[in-house]
């Protein structure tokens, strides 16, 4: 199914959740993730499924002033 | 005499030893970050929040790598929002990222030429913000009431630009920074402008609590020797301060006796 993760249309499994994705994505660091704006606690990442259309925001700190 | 154990910077209940907050961007590569915030003294350390490179620079080391939030205090920013609703949400995401950790520094700029604040969204923006519990430390013009407003919404610190961000044109309006600090009840620093030492101190000198800066230190042709010169800038100044200096007078006043004169 298609998402949008960070602005670009994406394709990912049928109910995958967010804990999955990172695990695809290989993300590792800190970083904290939105979808449809709502922010997901890092303790929900397992419970959290994906539905076609969803648009995922996943952010980090870098540097800045 | 005063010294970095009696004279703590102190900003939402935490004291601070250095009066110099220092950003993190604009640097050469992660190792000269690491280098001039460490020689800079700061404990205080801003950053950007942003879309990760999803697939990308595997091999860069992460910024929080660099600035441990267990070595700084992160100070995430808002930097490049331009509305309201988009300062609250980064906000949002940097508590969620910093594992519950509520200070940050609200900029919501008006324009891309000058980013000056937007103050209509500045003021929206705080107030969303210290309604659910963040420590906001607020980017502000260098304007007097604005600066009361900030504080009176309950902001932990107020920072009037000195000039431009990224301008390094230095401290503009002196008498409106003296007049915000003589009025406030909460940290004032100077956030925006600095271009050298002397701009530091003088921002000290003028009674600023501390100075943010990051354009300053990164764009030096030597950013690490730099970082030292603003490290003894801002000690140099607030020891002035507090020194209080001598008035100014229109002609000479001789340094040595008139007594005993032997000619």
């Amino acid at each position: 199914m298609e998402i949008l993760l960070n602005g670009d249309p994406h394709s990912i499994e049928q109910s995958c959740t967010i804990e999955s994705l990172i695990v695809k994505l290989e993300l590792d660091g800190k970083f904290a993730i939105e979808i449809n704006k709502n922010i997901i606690p890092r303790s929900e990442y397992p419970n959290t499924r994906i539905h076609a259309g969803d648009n995922i925001e996943i952010v980090n700190a870098i540097g800045g002033g | 005499m005063p010294n970095s154990s009696t004279d703590a910077l102190s900003i939402a209940g935490v004291d601070y030893s250095s009066r110099l907050l220092v950003g993190t961007g604009k640097y050469k590569d992660m190792d000269e970050t690491k280098n001039a915030i460490e020689t800079s003294g700061a404990q205080i350390v801003t950053v950007a929040i942003r879309r990760s490179n999803i697939g990308q620079n595997k091999e860069e080391p992460n910024l929080l790598e660099v600035i441990p939030p267990d070595k700084y205090t992160i100070l995430p920013n808002t930097a490049g929002c331009y509305d309201a609703e988009s300062a609250v949400r980064t906000c949002r995401l940097a508590r969620e990222l910093l594992d519950g950790h509520d200070l940050v520094k609200l900029e919501v700029l008006g324009d891309e030429k000058t980013l000056f604040p937007d103050i209509p969204q500045t003021l929206d923006a705080a107030k969303q913000l210290t309604d659910d519990g963040f420590k906001v430390m607020v980017y502000t013009t260098d304007d007097p009431i604005m600066a009361k407003r900030f504080e009176e919404m309950g902001c932990v610190a107020v920072m009037p630009l000195a000039a431009p961000i990224g301008s390094g044109l230095g401290i503009r309006n002196p008498y409106n920074i003296r007049t915000i600090v003589e009025n406030a009840n909460v940290p004032i620093l100077v956030d925006a402008g600095v271009g050298t030492a002397s701009d530091a101190a003088i921002a000290m000198e003028l009674g600023c609590d501390g100075v943010l800066m990051n354009t300053a230190i990164a764009e030096a042709k030597n950013p690490v020797l730099m970082a030292s010169a603003m490290k003894k800038a801002i000690e140099a100044g607030r020891e002035a301060y507090l020194a209080g200096r001598m008035p100014r007078r229109a002609y000479a006043s001789a340094s040595s006796p008139i007594d005993g004169h032997f000619f």
